[in-house]
């Protein structure tokens, strides 16, 4: 038994006989359940409310306001409704239209700007990925009024087009930074090899950086879509029917009349879902561009 | 390498200035062009409602907003729930780190379901929380509380801060568990070790060297969301729409309220620029961080 115990315990009590290690195993262990139970407990509790939702949104109205219940006939009944009566597809595509397209336009301008700062580095590249860092630090509520009066001018607000340019730009900054940290991780190397065979640049970035640091741009991508489709602040503001995405349907719950727990659970479920597993997908890389590789 | 580098420095620098000319200018006009009209209107009289009444202001935006007791209001509730989010977080976030950290069955997915609050969009963690989890007749929390043979709480109309402070809460606790954990990973386990072995209990390795460790990462994590929780919108929006009375208007609501139902532009940016310098007082802290992480 007294071999089985770990370097720390049989160190700290050399001379143990063979009840003690026994003993210390038995605590061991104990202490290992302890923690499984707690780390559990924490994950299910912080994790409720959104199991909560996915189940209610398989009951039906009244078994919604119920008592909590889990036991309940399943019915697939709030699902067909919200897509009947509020046009659920519709949001969705807006949502799609608007985080997939701001989220290319980023990359397509972000990658040769990352390619310049991670390859081609001059004394200003330090001062304008700053810069840009400091861009993202501006409040977007700070600039509500001018964004607003200008898409009115401008005949955006409404429109899918306004809120994907809104969106490119608001996280252009994160993607270019993201990009650079994968950019710098390559070994320049390869690249020079490239360039040595007659690359050109375009060539060089095509065939052999985007290749090569798929896995990195294919995260950076998830966290801009993920960033676009859960932002609220402007499509609240910029949208009302035509153009509105998911974030802005939702909200139309919130009215006294709307207050249709099953349905709002559906459309909601169905709201979170891609995020969600987008969100497990690239949970570790996403860190780099949420802290502008502070932590990595 | 080296030798190269100065016969190469101005064609990169020719090169790096055209791949990074279109992020910098569109970063640059994203910028400059509402922040500059944020700023020209907070000095105007311009309001919407009255197309008459035009002209410089002067001073009058601000001496108008500063003497509001809504903005010293809006102040009070914007500092608390940034404060009480913070601390929250900040010490669960940590905690949960450090539970996490260990070896225990199961631990990715529990990992994973703890940190998936963060991927759901605000408009539903909002009135999920309101309705199904907060409803005074209804929700979960009342029939808890039924159960134990406790009175039910009014959430909204008794606690409406304390209520936005744990939805709040609830969506940036994973956030702030995601990035301590990723800085984890980098703690020394020999270091741990050693000091275990030297007879360190749990509590003096967290101070001693868990701690210590996370210093970095937690100050990236208070200052990041610092700069998100200034100016926290949609949950309001969807929830008590400020109130009852002022309760729960922030800063930002306050700026949507004063821009987007007053129409009147002048206070509205007035209170924009304020909210901007109070972000900018956070972020030079953050830039300055990130500069110092940028030449290791």
């Amino acid at each position: 038994m007294t071999t089985t115990t770990t370097t720390g315990d049989s160190v700290k009590a050399p001379v143990a006989d063979a009840g003690r290690g026994a003993s210390a195993l038995r605590a061991q262990r104990r202490r290992k359940f302890g923690i499984t139970l707690l780390g559990w407990g924490v994950a299910l509790t912080i994790f409720f409310p959104i199991f909560w939702m996915i189940v209610t949104g398989f009951k039906t109205e009244a078994e919604a306001i119920a008592d909590p219940s889990l036991i309940f006939t399943p019915t697939l009944e709030s699902y067909v409704e919200v897509q009947e009566r509020a046009d659920y597809l519709k949001f969705a595509w807006n949502s799609v239209v608007v985080s997939f397209g701001s989220t290319l336009l980023a990359l397509l301008i972000a990658v040769p700007s990352a390619y310049a700062m991670a390859f081609l580095p001059t004394k200003r590249t330090k001062g304008t990925l700053l810069w840009m860092l400091s861009t993202k630090m501006l409040p977007s509520v700070g600039v509500l009024v001018p964004i607003y009066l200008l898409f009115r001018d401008f005949g955006l607000l409404d429109t899918r087009i306004g809120l994907t340019i809104v969106y490119t730009l608001m996280n252009l900054p994160i993607v270019v930074w993201m990009l650079y940290t994968f950019f710098k991780d390559l070994p320049r190397e390869i690249l020079e090899a490239g360039r040595m065979d007659g690359a050109s640049t375009f060539q060089e970035v095509w065939y052999l950086l985007l290749p090569l640091t798929l896995p990195g741009i294919a995260s950076t991508g998830l966290l801009s879509v993920i960033l676009s489709w859960n932002e609220a602040f402007w499509s609240l503001n910029l949208t009302t029917s035509q153009a509105a995405p998911l974030t802005a349907y939702i909200a139309s719950f919130s009215s006294p009349e709307g207050l249709f727990w099953a349905k709002l659970s559906a459309a909601s479920t169905m709201a979170i879902a891609p995020i969600l597993i987008f969100g497990w997908l690239t949970q570790k890389q996403m860190v780099r561009g949420l802290t502008f590789g502070a932590v990595k | 390498m080296n030798k190269n580098r100065t016969s190469g420095r101005t064609v990169g620098g020719l090169r790096t200035l055209s791949l990074q000319a279109p992020a910098v200018t569109l970063l640059l006009l994203w910028m400059i062009v509402p922040l500059a009209m944020t700023v020209w209107f907070s000095f105007q009289r311009y309001n919407l409602l009255m197309p008459s009444m035009t002209g410089f202001a002067g001073f009058e935006n601000y001496e108008y907003l500063l003497t509001d007791p809504a903005l010293w209001s809006a102040m009070g509730t914007t500092l608390l729930l940034v404060g009480w989010v913070l601390a929250i977080t900040v010490v669960g976030g940590t905690l949960l780190a450090v539970l996490f950290q260990q070896d225990f069955m199961g631990r990715g997915v529990a990992r994973v379901l703890a940190i998936s609050p963060f991927f759901v969009m605000p408009t539903v963690s909002a009135l999920v929380w309101k309705n199904m989890m907060m409803h005074p007749a209804n929700g979960v929390f009342a029939w808890l509380a039924e159960s134990l043979g406790l009175p039910a709480v009014d959430w909204f109309s008794s606690l409406p801060l304390t209520s936005i402070i744990i939805i709040v809460s609830w969506q940036w606790l994973p956030f702030a568990l995601l990035i301590l954990l990723t800085a984890m990973q980098s703690l020394d386990d020999d270091q741990v070790e050693a000091a275990r072995m030297d007879g360190a209990g749990p509590v003096a390795i967290f101070f001693y060297i868990t701690l210590p460790h996370l210093k970095r990462a937690i100050s990236v994590v208070v200052m990041i969301e610092m700069i998100f929780l200034l100016t926290i919108f949609a949950e309001i929006f969807v929830t008590t729409s400020g109130g009852p009375g002022l309760a729960t208007t922030n800063l930002a609501y306050l700026i949507y309220i004063r821009a987007l139902l007053d129409f009147d532009v002048g206070t509205a940016s007035a209170g924009g620029v304020i909210a901007i310098i109070l972000a900018n007082i956070v972020a030079i802290f953050l830039v300055r961080m990130v500069a110092k992480n940028l030449e290791q």
